[in-house]
Order: structure tokens, then sequence, then C-alpha cells
């Protein structure tokens, strides 16, 4: 039997979802980002979200975000995010919303904003790509870049006594009555993508049953920025971030 | 027995040759152009042994892209 033949008459196990549009990603070869996009194209045409989502994109790699997935976006000023998703889903309690952020975003400049979101427990999802770097701007450090990784502002390896020690966002927002799911995730292997998608799966069920704010964190992976082959980006991702950032649920209730 | 195959298709024209596929798929059944690129001067990925294929749809969860369509099928 061809190819051809299986494809005749062979069932489709997977194919692009009706979400993404037909416009190539700006994301670099390889980029994690991609592969969020996707999962979360398929679960909001699963969920039958494509009218009632919307999203807010951040000021980073995902600032075109609103270019590839087709539902309602909004854009927002760098790391105020969960403050236009909080007005966004006060006048609008019907709608779903989610932010997507980077850590540059989420973690450095809009550290007030997704605490107080968090802590006043807004029913928005918050989507964390946490890849340890500036990726848009050129590969600097982030708040999130381990110790000794190299960077464009750190050269020779990050150091606490200078900069301080990488932060654990989704720890910190665990913390907090606010949020009633925090996990982190990565996108690495199939199977992580299919656990990452159940995650983000939960995360959106608790928005419509407005439980509180849910947070999915995606350790992600930047070879650009870490000057890397996307393989060899996930190979170092899986031996230097898990265990700085171990995956699974932080809180779930 | 039962067997299962598998085929799939590419986008190649909107592949960027991040060789994610390439490493994911179990069974060794795609291969980047050593040398052909698309419009966009990326080494695409092609199905180097597509007999090999499972259908297991491991490529397609790893795309960035989201390049694959995935087709299986069960035959005696």
């Amino acid at each position: 039997m061809t190819s051809e033949d299986i494809i005749k008459n062979g069932s489709v196990v997977y194919s692009r979802p009706r979400l993404l549009n037909e416009r190539n990603t700006h994301y670099c070869p390889g980029c994690s980002h991609g592969v969020v996009h996707r999962i979360l194209a398929e679960l909001l045409d699963e969920m039958g979200l494509e009218d009632k989502a919307i999203g807010v994109a951040p000021v980073g790699c995902a600032v075109f975000a609103y270019n590839y997935i087709d539902v309602d976006w909004i854009e927002a000023a760098h790391g105020r995010a969960p403050a236009v998703a909080t007005a966004a889903n006060r006048l609008n309690p019907e709608n779903v919303v989610f932010t997507y952020q980077g850590d540059g975003d989420l973690a450095a400049i809009g550290t007030a904003e997704t605490i107080h979101a968090a802590n006043r427990g807004e029913n928005i999802v918050m989507i964390f790509i946490n890849n340890a770097i500036y990726g848009m701007t050129g590969g600097q450090m982030a708040p999130t870049t381990l110790l000794g990784q190299k960077t464009a502002t750190s050269p020779y390896g990050r150091r606490a006594d200078i900069n301080g020690f990488p932060i654990k966002m989704s720890d910190i927002l665990a913390q907090l009555d606010g949020t009633c799911y925090v996990t982190r995730q990565a996108v690495h292997t199939p199977a992580a993508v299919r656990k990452a998608k159940k995650a983000l799966r939960t995360a959106f069920e608790n928005a419509i049953a407005k439980r509180g704010t849910s947070v999915v964190e995606f350790v992600s992976t930047c070879n650009s920025g870490w000057k890397l082959s996307p393989a060899k980006a996930n190979e170092w991702m899986a031996a230097n971030m898990f265990e700085k950032y171990p995956l699974g649920d932080l809180k779930s209730i | 027995m039962a067997k299962i195959r598998g085929a799939v298709i590419i986008d190649q024209q909107r592949c960027k040759g991040c060789d994610l596929c390439v490493v994911a798929c179990p069974t060794d059944v795609l291969q980047l152009q050593p040398k052909e690129v698309n419009d966009r001067g990326y080494h695409f990925a092609y199905t180097a042994n597509p007999d090999a294929c499972i259908g297991c749809a491991s490529c397609a969860m790893v795309c960035p892209d989201a390049c694959f369509t995935v087709y299986k099928i069960t035959t005696e």
C-alpha cells in the first residue's frame, strides 16, 4: 500500500487547526511559541470558544499573536496584559479572556499587574512562556535567566551577587488565594505537548466556570537567544531548566 | 494480524526546517532536504522513508508551524 492509498482511504489523525491563519509565523524555526499557538488554536476550536475568547497579546516575541489565531485580540502595553484582561473580563463576563505573555512581560515589567490580577482572582487564563531570556530584543538577561546562563547582557553567565536569582513566578502566584490553578508545562516532546494541552483545557474550563485565575507556565526554548539548534535547545532545556522550573501542577483546587 | 500504516503530507512551503519532527519521529520517516530549499530558503522536511510511517502524529505534535496532515489506516 502506497502513501497515496493511505491518504485516500485512511482517516485523518491530525490536520492544521482551523483557527490558525494561513499567515506564516515570524517566529524563528523551532520556537516553542509556534507549538503553544498551535495547541491554543486547537483547544479554542475544540471547546467552541471561537466567538467567545478574547486574547490579550503582550509585548515581546508574541506581540503579533493576534495575526495568527483567528479569535478576538487586544494588544496591551508592555506587561499590562493582565490589567487589560481584567477590564475585558469584567465588562464582558460571558466571554473567556486569556493573556499570552513571555517572561519579560509577565515576570519583569508586568510583575505588579500579574500579581494583583491573580490576587484579585480575576477569571482569566494567563499563558506564561518562560524561555529565560528576552528573545525579541536580542537575547538579554531576563528575571528568569538561570544562574550561570550566558546571555547578551551576562556574557560570563548570570551571577547571584550582581544579577540576583531567577524568579519562580508560578510559585509566587500559587501562594495567592485568587488563583485556582497553577501549572508548569513544556512542549519539547509529543507526550509533553499532549499533557500541556490538557493543562490548558483545565485552565479554560476554570475560566468558564469562574473559579479564579488560572496560570499555565510553559518552560520554553529560545534557540536563537541560547545560540543552539532547536533540537539541542530542547535537550538543554530538559537538562537545565527543569531543575529550577520542575514540571507539574503547583496548585489545583 | 492487523497492521497500522500511516502517511503524512508536509506543507513544504510553510516548513522552516527546524528538525524537531525528524527528532520526534519514532520510526525515522522524516529527513530534512540536504540541498533543496523552499521559497523562503529553508531546508524543508520530507518523507525519506514513507513506508515506515505508523501515523502516530508525533511529528505533528512538535511542529511549531503546523505543517503536518497525518493519515492512518488499519490493514489486515
